[in-house]
């Protein structure tokens, strides 16, 4: 018997298909042959875990697609937790002393890791801070090497318009809210181009130079309104060492671009309590792109890198996406723009590469020119 | 008195098919289950350095714990699927809490609940056996994966692969399947321990 018609056959009398007839030979051939008897008991334990692997697996999905209605349906409301203060006190006088120390050794530690810093970069300032935008020349370079493509497809920068900045950003708003960096938009119009390679028209809606975020909003009959934003707008400060990672548009063929890292620090350039420092592959043309952590929760925007040290960057804490908001809010030309910021994640965080694939629905390329 | 006996015993027996429903993927049955307990665990996991995420992830693996508990040969429910939840969500949430290297007891808002290690075992088994296949299944690469996961999974017919992924006939995706599944055999046996 060749081996295919023997496997279908096992199986056929695995599942009981055969008839009575062909069953009493085939136990007959299992009783003369101790190999084929092995394949039998071999096969059925396969087919009895695929079977256990298939049922988990359709509960599972079951399990999440009921989670996932009932969650839309407003059945549950996330609240924010805070620890019961007495707890505090009591870990307070059980560790006081232990912490004294870890205290001052700490302190000692960064006075010395001071003095090497002062060292090794007598001049660290401003200057080493490289931002992230995409410079000048490599998009002109980009757009003459592209410029037969771009010609094939009507582009919709304005025709005498030169392009200046570029950089990512990404939907805080179903409505077409785009958060990016303040850097990424040095000139006075913007385009975003979404995943897919569409070009959409936007406007600039307010700059926050200082936190060096900007908002921008889509206004473009192309645009379709997805129904959610599947991550929500971290408002806890997060923990050092937390896995991180980003989606950005650092390449000139504008393709998407996945990174991971870690987060360094809590607090950024020379002690900025606005930003992150992480450690994150990050090149230039990240600028604006989102930081997520591993639950899916978004947690920054990163903006610049150091110089010197590859691999350092920084995000603005998404804290200060939160003051944005807000901000809208006291001015007479803003406080209409009415923005819900999502509370909790709905992307799946279990399978990363399912939840890029769905991430990357809300990333936008952003380009300005003037 | 009588009364209260026959609450009881209705009780029961509304639990032991609401776990009937859980273990044939019944999604009545699992939207059952999230209504009357995924607050409770909201509020234990909310209240003990967690998010509504992580609340909803170890409630989705508690389920599955539950599940696979149902389909134990030896399944008895000793208490209250409630205690049961809370017991696995309890245990679940102090290991990632420790996993986190964050303080982790004495946990606030604590429900009743029992021990659930020896449960946790058993179904630690079935944790690594599934991880096995899926493992194997999705280094497989297409159209393999999709090819077994249409006929055993979804118990979909030959001739109907065969014209989803454009086979001229039902043996030529009989052949592919026969390749496909030798390929998943020796995957998945590399790894998992037939004596085990």
């Amino acid at each position: 018997m060749e081996d295919i018609q023997l496997l279908e056959t096992i199986e056929k009398y695995l599942s009981g298909e055969l008839s009575d007839q062909e069953r009493v030979q085939f136990d007959v051939i299992r009783q003369k042959s101790a190999d084929i008897d092995q394949m039998v008991v071999e096969h059925k334990l396969f087919l009895d875990q695929m079977e256990a692997y298939a049922k988990r697996k359709n509960v599972a999905q079951t399990s999440h697609q009921v989670f996932s209605s009932l969650l839309a349906n407003g059945e549950w409301v996330p609240i924010e937790a805070a620890a019961p203060p007495t707890k505090l006190i009591q870990l307070w006088s059980k560790y006081k002393k232990g912490i004294a120390i870890a205290a001052s050794f700490g302190g000692f530690v960064a006075i010395f890791t001071s003095i090497i810093v002062m060292y090794l970069s007598p001049s660290l300032n401003g200057s080493q801070l490289l931002q992230l935008s995409k410079a000048v020349e490599v998009i002109k370079k980009n757009q003459q090497a592209q410029g037969y493509l771009l010609n094939e497809v009507k582009t919709k920068v304005p025709e005498n318009a030169k392009l200046i900045s570029g950089g990512s950003g990404f939907l805080i708003d179903t409505k077409g809210y785009i958060i990016t960096n303040a850097h990424v938009l040095k000139g006075n119009g913007a385009i975003v181009i979404n995943s897919k390679g569409q070009e959409l028209n936007a406007t600039i809606i307010y700059t926050d130079i200082n936190n060096d975020l900007a908002l921008l909003k889509i206004e473009d009959k192309d645009y379709k309104q997805p129904k959610t934003i599947p991550y929500a707008i971290r408002r806890k400060i997060s923990d050092l060492g937390e896995e991180i990672f980003t989606l950005g548009f650092p390449r000139n063929d504008n393709d998407i671009v996945y990174g991971k890292g870690y987060l360094s620090a809590q607090t950024g350039y020379e002690g900025d309590s606005s930003s992150y420092q992480i450690q994150i592959s990050a090149n230039p043309g990240y600028s604006g792109a989102p930081i997520f952590n591993s639950n899916g929760e978004l947690i920054g925007v990163i903006s610049t890198r150091q110089k010197l040290a590859e691999g350092v960057a920084f995000a603005v804490k998404s804290t200060e996406i939160i003051e944005v908001v807000n901000a809208l809010k006291l001015d007479e030309k803003t406080k209409n723009i009415n923005i819900k910021l999502q509370r909790f994640s709905s992307s799946p965080s279990k399978n990363r590469k399912s939840q890029l694939d769905n991430l990357k629905n809300f990333m936008y390329s952003v380009r300005s020119f003037n | 008195m009588p009364e209260i006996r026959i609450n009881t015993l209705k009780a029961e027996r509304n639990e032991q098919a609401l776990l009937k429903g859980l273990a044939q993927n019944d999604s009545k049955a699992v939207e059952t289950l999230y209504k009357s307990h995924f607050t409770m665990i909201q509020h234990f996991v909310e209240n003990n350095n967690g998010s509504f995420d992580d609340a909803r992830d170890i409630f989705q693996e508690a389920m599955i714990a539950l599940y696979e508990k149902v389909q134990l040969d030896s399944f008895v429910l000793t208490c209250q699927i409630k205690t049961y939840l809370f017991s696995i969500c309890k245990h679940l949430w102090l290991k990632r809490l420790h996993q986190m290297g964050k303080y982790s007891s004495p946990l606030s808002g604590q429900e009743e609940s029992i021990s659930v290690e020896n449960d946790l075992g058993l179904i630690e088994k079935k944790d690594a056996a599934f991880a096995i296949m899926d493992r194997a299944l999705n280094s497989l690469g297409e159209p393999c994966k999709s090819l077994l996961e249409g006929f055993y999974l979804n118990k979909k017919g030959m001739q109907e692969l065969a014209s989803q992924f454009g086979y001229t006939n039902a043996d030529n995706a009989k052949n592919q399947k026969y390749k496909c599944l030798m390929r998943l055999k020796k995957l998945f046996f590399a790894q998992y321990n037939i004596g085990d």
